[in-house]
């Protein structure tokens, strides 16, 4: 399961502990491309420690060595997200580059023996954060090069998903596709899952509303210290009719950018 | 808020993105920039704007010009929120027309006013009847192209109301419109006043949500059972997603098809206070008083209520989507709700194309996009019931090889003659090629009967293999086969996408022949059920086959010959198989 340690996946994982009565029977992938903001990475690993989670984290190593990045100033926004986040999503799924593994003796990331590659991720993608995501299937198969083929794609019955693969196929799996951002909020509410303290005000006026990088990602203007706030903000408030990724800055350097990388294995 | 999910369908061009795109801008639905954006990208690529592009929001779809799949999109109004399937139009994208109208508790069908009733206008009806939507409200559209005129309307809706009929689909309404210009979408139309009906968004309103479950018998599909022993929990779960009814604490319930039974001894959950009670709707848990045996797919029921039908032979109707046709004879996969079993097709009823309902008999095979009814067969008993009691455990999915190729739904109990599993044993063996060698001139030369023991356990496998070595030391001829030699070798195309029964009727073959041979033949499952053991015991006929329970017994029927216990060790264990052998006569007694 892939844990971006925003709202969407930390619901999915909440949901993973739910289904699972406590457990979390799968690695929980979370790629770090060295520009989250810092709070991040301690929200992170308080949680994997405190829920017992088998933690595994990947980096695009290379290109944060030679520079190769937007905020160095080498590439543009769009190049930046394909190497330090799509890039690196699929190598570390592949096992080609090396994987960090939470040990929870040490309580350190240490680099994993197991270089196996996963079969499948489990994905917090919503079909209402814009056009290509809204596609998208519960259960979404993509070829050896993690190809989407937006055109054929298994068809869906009631609650019957695609679940046989040729092997060597690799499946994307969607539980949040049908949630919108309120349903979000509204069931971080319900169950008091402790979400990180980014997405609230803390005196300044401002709040993340979608957590990414630091240098592509602006906060926006609100007051919401609470998920109750944040709820009523979005049901009738001044974000009730704006889209959530507005404070992204890659999804509008081109007119399809988002999709171009989803085709390219970005989530 | 209410939330509440329609699909709109209907055939390609007759303006479905077009219908949703208003909508969502007449509702003030849509998120402040992006008609914006979408007039934007219009400019830039010389296009006039329309509705459809909100929508078609990918880059390869607006190229071509129609939806080839379902988007989603929500809108709002007083009443509720709406999730809004746009299903996609063209033939070619049907099983995604099928994902999105699978999921919708109502329909919008469009029909152009000017080209009237279509091909995919039929065919699209006839599949909201077997997905299970019952509220369908037909819209015709693009009544500008023939002048707002009433008699063109009634043209359309006479037709297609004849055509609804034939599978008993009533619609709600036929309302006249044209969504580009917003005539009867929100307001009543000034330009057809002879239509004294509501508008599309009133009679969207008008729907009304799937009746709770919560009333009807208790359905449970067992999606698997839970052990966190090495977490340092002990519990031991049965987990699904309750289907209907309600189950409480302390009440009997029984598994189908095996028929065991139990009873609730706690509901459990994370991150929830202590309850005694789960209903329909709810993925959750719950802890048995008794350890019995289950497997995922087993159906729970409550004691008290109607029982599912149960059996391997079932009619159904069904549409089939796969590239290649479905015959009768090949093995197939069905899934119905957390069931997987290997099915085949035993007979086709009749076949028709679901644009025209014309029937067709004489049928070996059923080609793409067509619907039948036929009957189908399970090689193990499976537990559902009739579409029409309950849709949940009435309808189900078929796998050909790794794509599922069919959906379908119950509609009759058949009543099974011979098996799936004899009549195939009658057949191999009639085309047996026998030798001069009879089985006692083996046996007497061997000293011993040919037998097929089975162990089943988690330490059946080390079991089998001090057996087969104390044999082999002891001058008998014996043969240990593990799972794993029966899957590298000739099990090397089982991939798993037929079933686990494929598995286990190539190793009933494989006991079959090792027995025929005159040894005695040993094999190990981990899990087995009666109906395996049946398929097995069929096939190694006229050799009995033992069996040896390591742990918790699985059978409900059969009574092992050796129950093994946990705490006993695996010399003891050894010894009473021995002794079974010797009791038997399989081995001489002054052999052992």
């Amino acid at each position: 399961m892939l844990w971006s340690i925003g709202k969407d996946s930390t619901v999915l994982l909440w949901l993973a502990r739910k289904a699972f009565f406590g457990h979390v029977p799968f690695p929980l992938v979370h790629i770090d491309t060295s520009y989250k903001v810092p709070e991040m990475i301690t929200y992170r690993d308080k949680f994997a420690l405190e829920w017992n989670l088998n933690l595994v984290v990947g980096q695009n190593e290379a290109a944060l060595k030679a520079k190769e990045t937007f905020p160095d100033g080498k590439i543009d926004r769009i190049a930046c997200c394909k190497a330090l986040k799509a890039n690196a999503l699929k190598h570390t799924l592949s096992g080609e580059w090396p994987r960090k593994r939470m040990n929870h003796q040490t309580r350190q990331l240490e680099y994993d023996t197991n270089t196996e590659p996963y079969t499948g991720v489990i994905v917090g993608a919503r079909a209402d954060e814009e056009g290509s995501r809204s596609k998208e299937r519960y259960f979404s198969p993509r070829d050896k090069q993690s190809d989407w083929d937006v055109g054929d794609q298994p068809p869906e019955f009631w609650n019957q998903f695609k679940t046989d693969f040729a092997p060597g196929t690799h499946v994307r799996i969607h539980p949040l596709l049908d949630w919108t951002e309120l349903n979000i909020w509204e069931y971080i509410a319900r169950e008091n899952i402790p979400i990180i303290s980014l997405y609230f005000d803390q005196g300044e006026g401002k709040r993340y509303r979608s957590l990414g990088c630091y240098p592509c990602t602006t906060p926006v203007e609100s007051t919401s210290t609470t998920v109750q706030e944040i709820v009523q903000e979005l049901k009738s408030g001044k974000f009730s009719n704006i889209a959530e990724r507005s404070g992204r800055a890659q999804d509008k350097e081109d007119g399809g950018g988002l999709e171009s990388l989803r085709r390219e294995g970005y989530m | 808020m209410e939330q509440m999910n329609i699909v709109i369908v209907g055939h390609v061009d007759h303006g479905k993105s077009t219908l949703i795109g208003r909508l969502l801008a007449d509702t003030n639905s849509l998120p402040d920039g992006k008609l914006e954006s979408v007039r934007l990208m219009c400019e830039r690529n010389a296009k006039p704007f329309e509705y459809a592009f909100l929508l078609d929001a990918l880059k390869d779809e607006q190229s071509q010009g129609i939806t080839i799949d379902s988007a989603r999109c929500f809108f709002n109004t007083a009443k509720r929120r709406y999730i809004i399937i746009d299903a996609p139009g063209h033939i070619e994208f049907l099983k995604n027309m099928i994902t999105g109208a699978s999921r919708a508790e109502a329909a919008l069908l469009l029909i152009d006013a000017y080209e009237g009733v279509q091909e995919n206008s039929k065919r699209h009806g006839y599949m909201l009847h077997l997905l299970g939507i019952r509220q369908v409200v037909v819209v015709v559209n693009k009544m500008d192209l023939v002048n707002y005129d009433e008699a063109a309307f009634l043209k359309v809706k006479t037709e297609y109301e004849a055509f609804l009929g034939q599978f008993g689909l009533v619609p709600a309404a036929f309302i006249p419109i044209a969504a580009r210009d917003g005539e009867n979408m929100v307001t009543p139309s000034e330009k057809m006043p002879w239509y004294a009906g509501k508008s599309v968004l009133d009679h969207i309103d008008d729907f009304t949500q799937a009746k709770d479950k919560q009333e009807l018998p208790f359905r449970m599909s067992v999606q698997d059972v839970y052990k966190f022993t090495a977490a340092n929990d002990d519990r031991r779960i049965v987990a699904g997603t309750v289907m209907s009814g309600q189950l409480k604490v302390g009440e009997e319930v029984v598994f189908f098809p095996s028929q065991k039974r139990s009873r609730v001894k706690s509901i459990e959950g994370f991150n929830q206070a202590p309850r005694t009670t789960i209903s329909s709707g709810e993925a959750t848990g719950f802890t048995l008083e008794t350890q019995i045996y289950i497997r995922p797919g087993d159906l729970v029921v409550k004691a008290t209520d109607v029982p599912p039908l149960s059996g391997t032979t079932f009619k159904v109707s069904l549409f089939w989507l796969g590239r290649t046709p479905m015959t009768v004879g090949k093995a197939y996969k069905l899934k119905l709700a957390s069931t997987r079993v290997t099915v085949y097709l035993k007979e086709i009823v009749s076949v028709m194309d679901a644009s025209e309902l014309q029937t067709e008999d004489n049928r070996r095979e059923i080609g793409r996009h067509e619907v039948a009814e036929c009957v189908l067969e399970t090689l193990k008993p499976l537990a559902y019931d009739l579409a029409i009691d309950f849709e949940d455990t009435g309808r189900f999915v078929i796998v050909d090889g790794y794509e599922i190729a069919a959906g379908g739904i119950v509609i009759g109990q058949v009543a099974s003659e011979a098996s799936a599993v004899q009549k195939y044993r009658a057949q191999r063996d009639a085309s047996w090629e026998k030798g001069l060698v009879e089985i006692q001139q083996r046996q007497q030369l061997l000293g011993q009967r040919a037998r097929a023991v089975v162990f089943v356990g988690d330490r059946a496998p080390e079991l089998g293999k001090l057996l087969e070595q104390h044999l082999i030391s002891n001058g008998r001829l014996a043969y240990y086969l593990g799972r794993a030699s029966v899957l590298s070798g000739m099990g090397a195309d089982y991939t798993g996408a037929l079933g686990r029964e494929e598995f286990v009727r190539r190793l009933g073959e494989l006991a079959h022949m090792f027995t025929d041979a005159g040894l005695i033949f040993m094999t190990s499952m981990q899990e087995c059920d009666d109906a395996e053991l049946e398929i097995l015991s069929v096939l190694s006929d006229p050799f009995e086959i033992l069996v040896v329970v390591c742990g918790l017994n699985p059978f409900s029927q059969r009574v092992p010959d050796v129950q093994i216990s946990d705490a006993m060790d695996l010399e003891s264990a050894k010894s009473q198989v021995v002794q079974l052998l010797a009791d038997k006569d399989v081995v001489p007694e002054y052999f052992l």
